[in-house]
């Protein structure tokens, strides 16, 4: 065997070693898109659930409060938004309606302080419960979401394994960042 | 990203092992004082003890938790907020499966987690901590007792307090067959010196080592506190709520005591259900004073840097009470805000009793009817006939026929 022989056998061996680690990091992007997509079907559950709970919220406070017209207004309209841009897939656009549609439903309950004889309803108090604890949940999750998303674009955007994506087709996800210009500033509300 | 902390046990688990050198000596040494060349023997009986002692705790240790403190599973709409509470945890802290919900019926403000690992595990609250508690504080108590199942504590201090158990044993049986076998050493005296030593060195473990093992796992105890506080605080992003739910059960803790916890269960509740403790080295739980403290420290954030940089300014440490990996796996968590607001004011405190009681009631099998006047009545299961009298307005209203909606049992 003379030394083309060996040269051979080495370039091989790199060519082989090369073709392994295409194989591992075409697997780690195709694990972190699963694992993005997981994360975002547990938000998802949480932001239908949320749309499911609103109707039945705003009747039950109608019941009490018929004249708060434009307060419902405000929540139907920014529930709408909320599922249109859900349907579209549009992650920033969401985020964006999410925030008004928290925004909303903090003056609706704001406005539910003024009648006692609502927060004494039982059925009232259950959705709210119902309401702060799938808010929360949203919250939890969104945190978990982000965490794979950015662990899913520093491999995209990152030397080598960016190579592999380019070629895999893989593409940078979007952060869920609900707009927290409402949160910043505290709700004014006056009856 | 988070779990990086329970790979990161190091110091506990080399405190483990140290206890186990401890059952190995005394096992050895007992074998040597029976019989000259039983070492191996010795050994050997202390590990089959422990191994078959943790078998039986690891496969029915949460169960026999549970039924010790007489607590009973509840579902969602026993409880929706505790519920709930679980549920949001569960997601905040990434276990597999939601723990089952216990509910125990004392007054004394307390809370433990069960269970050998993420997927066989259980919270349990006494009805006195739902009775004090709001919806942030009972979150940050529940994140805490989550932190003890994520953090995998509830099995290592099952193992350990085992080990314990069974260095008690063998130095309490060597030390009695001593007194009673005290012409063993006269009869063997071909043996002379070397038998001689072993008796010294055995009586002294005797005594020794039941002591070092139990101060040995009050450290890890304690170790295990603030890594579970650390926990929680990250899972809810708000310390404060913990911080006040430990205060407050802090100062209801003097007041009552909880009836269904002994020594062996202690180190498992949030806050030491058994005396108001000090800052000392036989405590199952840190001085809970301090731990209020470390929370409202952690002025930056709710990640794991910050209960950190907070534990080492209150108590003037050095050291770090997070494991330097952990620490560099912890990504920055931002504080939130409250859950209770103006907008959202917390249930009065009568409120909550009344909730919690109706819940212990419908427990009971009791049913619930509430009259047109707007009267409720609670009917005991004992309770034969079809119909009952309003005692407000006089009303008769059908009983209807039991049904088990929520309770188990």
């Amino acid at each position: 065997m003379g030394t083309t022989g060996i040269v051979l056998i080495a370039a091989g061996a790199v060519v082989f070693i090369l073709i392994l680690w295409f194989i591992g990091a075409f697997n780690g992007l195709v694990r972190s898109r699963n694992e993005v997509k997981n994360s975002w079907s547990q938000i998802d559950v949480q932001l239908k659930r949320r749309y499911d709970l609103i109707p039945n919220l705003v009747n039950t406070v109608k019941g009490y409060a018929a004249h708060e017209k434009g307060t419902f207004e405000k929540v139907t309209e920014a529930r709408s938004a909320c599922m249109k841009a859900s349907a579209a897939g549009d992650i920033g656009e969401l985020g964006k309606q999410e925030g008004f549609l928290t925004q909303a439903l903090k003056s609706l309950f704001a406005v539910s302080e003024a009648y006692p004889e609502l927060k004494a309803n039982q059925n009232f108090l259950a959705l709210q419960e119902e309401l702060t604890s799938t808010e929360n949940k949203i919250g939890f999750s969104r945190q978990f979401y982000n965490d794979t998303v950015l662990k899913m674009n520093n491999k995209v955007e990152t030397i080598p394994t960016n190579i592999v994506a380019s070629l895999g087709g893989f593409k940078k996800e979007a952060f869920f960042e609900v707009t927290t210009a409402a949160e910043k500033e505290v709700p004014k509300v006056s009856f | 990203m988070w779990e990086q902390i329970s790979a990161n046990k190091t110091k506990s688990i080399f405190l483990a092992f140290f206890i186990l050198g401890i059952l190995l000596l005394i096992g050895f040494v007992f074998g040597q004082f029976i019989a000259p060349g039983g070492g191996a023997l010795g050994i050997a009986i202390a590990l089959t003890l422990w191994v078959i002692l943790s078998l039986i705790s690891y496969f029915q240790g949460g169960n026999i938790m549970l039924a010790i403190s007489g607590a009973r599973k509840i579902e969602h709409a026993d409880h929706p907020m505790l519920f709930n509470i679980v549920e949001e945890m569960k997601i905040a802290s990434g276990l597999p499966k939601v723990p089952d919900v216990y509910i125990i019926d004392d007054p004394s403000p307390n809370a433990f987690a069960t269970g050998r690992d993420p997927e066989h595990c259980a919270v349990a609250v006494t009805s006195g901590l739902l009775n004090i508690l709001n919806r942030d504080e009972l979150q940050g108590v529940i994140a805490h007792e989550m932190g003890h199942i994520k953090n995998r504590d509830i099995l290592l201090m099952i193992m350990v307090g085992i080990m314990l158990g069974v260095i008690v044993l063998m130095a309490d049986i060597f030390l009695r067959s001593m007194l009673w076998g005290g012409g063993r050493s006269r009869r063997s005296s071909g043996g002379g010196q070397a038998q001689a030593l072993i008796l010294v060195v055995g009586l002294l473990l005797a005594i020794l080592a039941p002591i070092i093992a139990q101060l040995i796992y009050f450290a890890i105890s304690r170790k295990r506190e603030y890594l579970a506080d650390a926990s929680g605080a990250l899972y809810t992003r708000y310390p404060e709520g913990l911080a006040s739910a430990l205060e407050k059960i802090g100062a209801s803790a003097g007041r009552y005591k909880l009836q269904s916890a002994n020594r062996a269960t202690a180190p498992m509740y949030i806050i030491n259900p058994l005396k108001a403790e000090a800052a000392s080295i036989t405590a199952t739980h840190p001085p809970i004073e301090e731990r209020v403290k470390i929370l409202r420290s952690m002025a930056g954030g709710a990640g794991y840097v910050d209960f950190n940089a907070a534990w080492k300014k209150v108590t003037r440490s050095n050291a770090n009470i997070i494991p330097g990996s952990g620490l560099k796996a912890s990504p920055a968590v931002a504080l939130r805000g409250a859950a209770v607001t103006e907008e959202k004011p917390e249930q009065t405190k009568r409120e909550r009793v009344r909730q919690t009681t109706d819940l212990l009631w419908s427990m009971s099998n009791y049913i619930f009817i509430t009259c047109l006047c707007g009267t409720k009545m609670k009917i005991p299961p004992t309770f034969s006939r079809p119909e009952i009298q309003c005692p407000h307005c006089g009303r008769q209203n059908q009983i209807p026929k039991p049904q088990n909606s929520c309770s188990k049992k």
